[in-house]
């Protein structure tokens, strides 16, 4: 009996050393090698410091910029330190109070009364989600160019400039990098 | 609005399709041939691990031996990663310094990784140490995925060997499956997923300045009124995910490395990472049907069990699209435009990921519950009644749609025996399937394996119905609140990990509840497999003969589906009348 134990504590401790330390260093010693842009985050930095990451939603609010996908993390929105979805049922009342409200501030910022696509009313599943789809960028066109004095077709070219289509023109779905769209904002402003 | 799915489908199964026989062939020779094991230098590891634990691989055990190895071998990994969580904050690599778990959240996930669940009561980036991560829970996604495989080749050999008690020997079965088969392709995985932009790192997380302020509400203790906050700085996690990611798929453990799984950017970050992760979960659960055909010595056997698994496949993940497509009719009354067009995916958006859309969260849902998997890249409990139900019933058949490796095709078999079984009641012969007489023995531990998980996710619902800790983690009002109880013990009883993550579950009384549905869940169906083994390799092997139903048809595959479905339906309809059924009846009553 004591052979089988030593058996297994053996075995458990060699598989331990291959898959948990041996495989992850291979691994990291790969992506650092390869990936060092990547595997470190895709961080995005100006003047050394570091801006946020375009894997990373942030939260905007201001007119002059585009908003992304509302967020369910605390205690802020778009913590990556804490991801989180809302977990709202859809029957859930405090799902449709929550759409109302974030419906009507888009409305009224935009001074429209046009149904808002359903991307930037709804919270994304990570609380993270850097991207929203063309149609709600373009939703957003309008009151973005009115706070920066901008011509609207102006901003709507840089849009444009910014769809990533689905990959390979198959996978996934359109979308648009709201951090990397609002820094090319800000650029074109400074400019 | 309908053709992106037909087409999303249609591309998943014919490169699933692609990859089966290769997977498959892999397999058996992993498994079955010694070509690697004497190679002179692949094989230097796997002969140096039999040296020092003083196995010999040549000695091959009954399957009550081979029983008490696996669960010895399990049972000291609950010890090690239970361990492993309390002692963390004194252990290295934990760069944001987070506690040790309590007793209850480690025991919780040290029987849920080590059983290849991965039921996650706790977020990962607030929670778990890199160093627990790495060296407790990827290595139990490693080792318990190789022990679902070893279990069911050892029951395959059941049907092919004849007049032996011997089954295999699970060291030498675990040894080869991690070391041949899950780390190479881990190793391949990982690196893709590094190319797109999944993290690899051991740094603190990373403080970033963010273009705008956020201002936010602190609740202050004994007040009302809550404090206003201001912060300009994004603290964001790091850590090794992309190892962990690749065996967390192709291992179907499902357990991320951050609290949203698969729907984080950087665990998922590209439509290809998506579709990639997805190819993962089926891959050795397919790759196993064709493993099969190749060990009873006639392949067509193992593609009339795929073709089984991908009929129902399609049907469901069909439904589940649709539902999300069609969404939820309260967003749109809200003002929000939920109509597909050409600028957007439209749909049912609410957890849901923008690179995903709903078609692909959909179908990442459907194959991450018909697998044993539980990654999810979006967030199953704010799915339509509808489109939550299908991935619920989907873990409720037992996870035979291609399911966990190993253990989605040793219960599959055990529904064939079912099958054939009623066949035969039905044309009053004596049932045989791969030429073994089918007897009393075999039938007992059949019922009993599929009789364990409804009995775990049936009472553990009602016990947690009608006991106030288990009404308080409820998150939703109404059906919706039964649904997320009812899936949270689905999930735990058939070893899934996914989550209605409304639910509060890290308390003792969820922890301890959901820690014994995953144990029993798990090793109250093993054990019996393990003993058809035993019992079938002992038999001879019988000739087909006139009366003999051929398992190779139509018929047959018709046959099984009717069996899983049927007792699928018995047995959980009327708990999903009440959940989402009742749901998704007032959902779409209430529309204007």
């Amino acid at each position: 009996m004591s052979n089988i134990v030593r058996t297994s504590l053996v075995m458990f401790l060699g598989l331990t050393i291959v898959t948990g330390v041996a495989y992850p260093i291979v691994v990291t010693g790969i992506g650092q090698t390869l990936f060092p842009e990547q595997v470190n985050g895709s961080l995005i930095k100006k003047d050394g410091k570091v801006m946020g990451s375009a894997l990373i939603g942030q939260h905007f609010s201001d007119a002059k910029y585009f908003w992304g996908r509302p967020s369910a993390t605390s205690p802020y929105p778009n913590n990556p330190a804490a991801s989180s979805g809302s977990n709202l049922g859809p029957l859930n009342p405090a799902l449709s109070e929550a759409v109302n409200a974030r419906v009507k501030a888009q409305q009224t910022a935009a001074d429209t009364r046009n149904p808002v696509p359903v991307d930037l009313v709804t919270t994304s599943g990570s609380g993270l989600d850097p991207e929203i789809s063309p149609a709600a960028a373009l939703y957003q066109v309008d009151r973005v160019a009115k706070a920066r004095h901008l011509d609207s077709e102006v901003v709507k070219a840089l849009v444009t400039k910014h769809v990533v289509g689905r990959q390979w023109g198959i996978l996934g779905e359109q979308r648009v990098n709201v951090l990397q769209l609002n820094l090319a904002l800000d650029e074109m402003s400074h400019t | 609005m309908f053709t992106d799915g037909f087409i999303q489908v249609g591309l998943y199964m014919l490169v699933l399709l692609l990859l089966t026989k290769p997977t498959g062939q892999l397999i058996y020779k992993v498994m079955e041939t010694r070509c690697l094991q004497d190679h002179a230098w692949l094989g230097a590891p796997e002969r140096l691990i039999y040296r020092l634990s003083g196995v010999d691989p040549k000695s091959e055990m009954g399957w009550k031996s081979y029983a008490v190895a696996l669960l010895l071998f399990n049972v000291i990994g609950v010890f090690f990663v239970f361990m492993l969580q309390l002692w963390q904050a004194w252990l290295p690599l934990n760069p944001e310094q987070l506690a040790s778990a309590t007793w209850d959240s480690a025991f919780n996930t040290a029987v849920s990784f080590v059983t290849n669940t991965n039921w996650q009561g706790y977020g990962g980036e607030t929670t778990m140490s890199y160093f627990t991560q790495m060296t407790g829970l990827a290595v139990q996604n490693f080792v318990s995925a190789a022990t679902g495989i070893a279990v069911v080749i050892a029951l395959i050999r059941g049907f092919a060997r004849s007049n032996t008690d011997r089954i295999g020997n699970f060291w030498v079965d675990l040894t080869r499956c991690t070391l041949y088969l899950l780390v190479p392709i881990s190793l391949v995985l990982a690196t893709i997923f590094m190319q797109q932009g999944v993290i690899q790192n051991f740094s603190p997380y990373v403080d970033a300045r963010t273009v705008e302020s956020t201002q936010y509400e602190v609740a202050v203790e004994g007040s009302d009124t809550p404090e206003q906050a201001t912060t300009q700085t994004q603290h964001i996690a790091m850590g090794p995910v992309a190892s962990q990611e690749a065996i967390k798929m192709l291992g179907t453990n499902g357990g991320g490395f951050f609290n949203v799984n698969s729907a984080h950017p950087f665990e998922n970050p590209t439509p290809l990472t998506n579709f990639i992760q997805m190819l993962a979960i089926f891959l050795i659960p397919a790759g196993l049907c064709y493993a099969f055909g190749m060990m009873v010595g006639d392949r067509r056997q193992g593609w009339a069990i795929f073709a089984a698994m991908a009929i129902l496949f399609v049907v469901m993940a069909g439904v589940t699209i649709r539902s999300e497509l069609i969404g939820n009719p309260l967003l749109a009354s809200a003002g929000a435009e939920t109509a597909s067009s050409l600028e957007q995916a439209g749909g049912n958006m609410e957890g849901k990921e923008t690179r995903f859309g709903v078609v692909t969260s959909a179908l990442f849902a459907t194959i991450t519950t018909a697998a044993s998997c539980g990654a999810v890249n979006a967030m199953h409990d704010s799915f339509t009644p509808i489109g939550g139900m299908i991935p619920m019933w989907l873990m409720q058949l037992g996870e035979v749609v291609f399911g966990g490796v190993g253990s989605g095709l040793y219960t599959m078999l055990t529904y064939a025996v079912i099958a054939v079984f009623v066949a035969g009641l039905m044309i009053g012969r004596t049932p045989e399937y791969q030429g073994k007489k089918i007897e009393v023995f075999e039938m007992k531990m059949s019922a009993l394996i599929i009789l364990v998980t409804p009995l775990l996710v049936l009472l553990g619902t009602a016990i947690s119905l009608i006991v106030q800790p288990g009404l308080a983690g409820i998150a939703n009002p109404g059906a919706h609140g039964l649904s997320e109880i009812l899936y949270a013990y689905s999930s735990a009883a058939n070893n899934n990990g996914s989550a209605f993550a409304g639910l509060s579950a890290n308390t003792p009384f969820y922890n301890l509840m959901l820690a014994t549905a995953m144990w029993f869940g798990r090793f109250g169906i093993i054990v019996p497999v393990l003993a058809i083994a035993g019992s079938l390799a002992a038999k001879k092997r019988i000739a087909p003969g006139l009366g003999t139903l051929p398992t190779h048809g139509p018929l047959f595959i018709g046959l099984l589906i009717g069996a899983v479905i049927l007792v699928g339906a018995l047995t959980y309809i009327p708990a999903l009348a009440l959940g989402p059924g009742i749901e998704h009846l007032m959902l779409f009553s209430q529309q204007h």
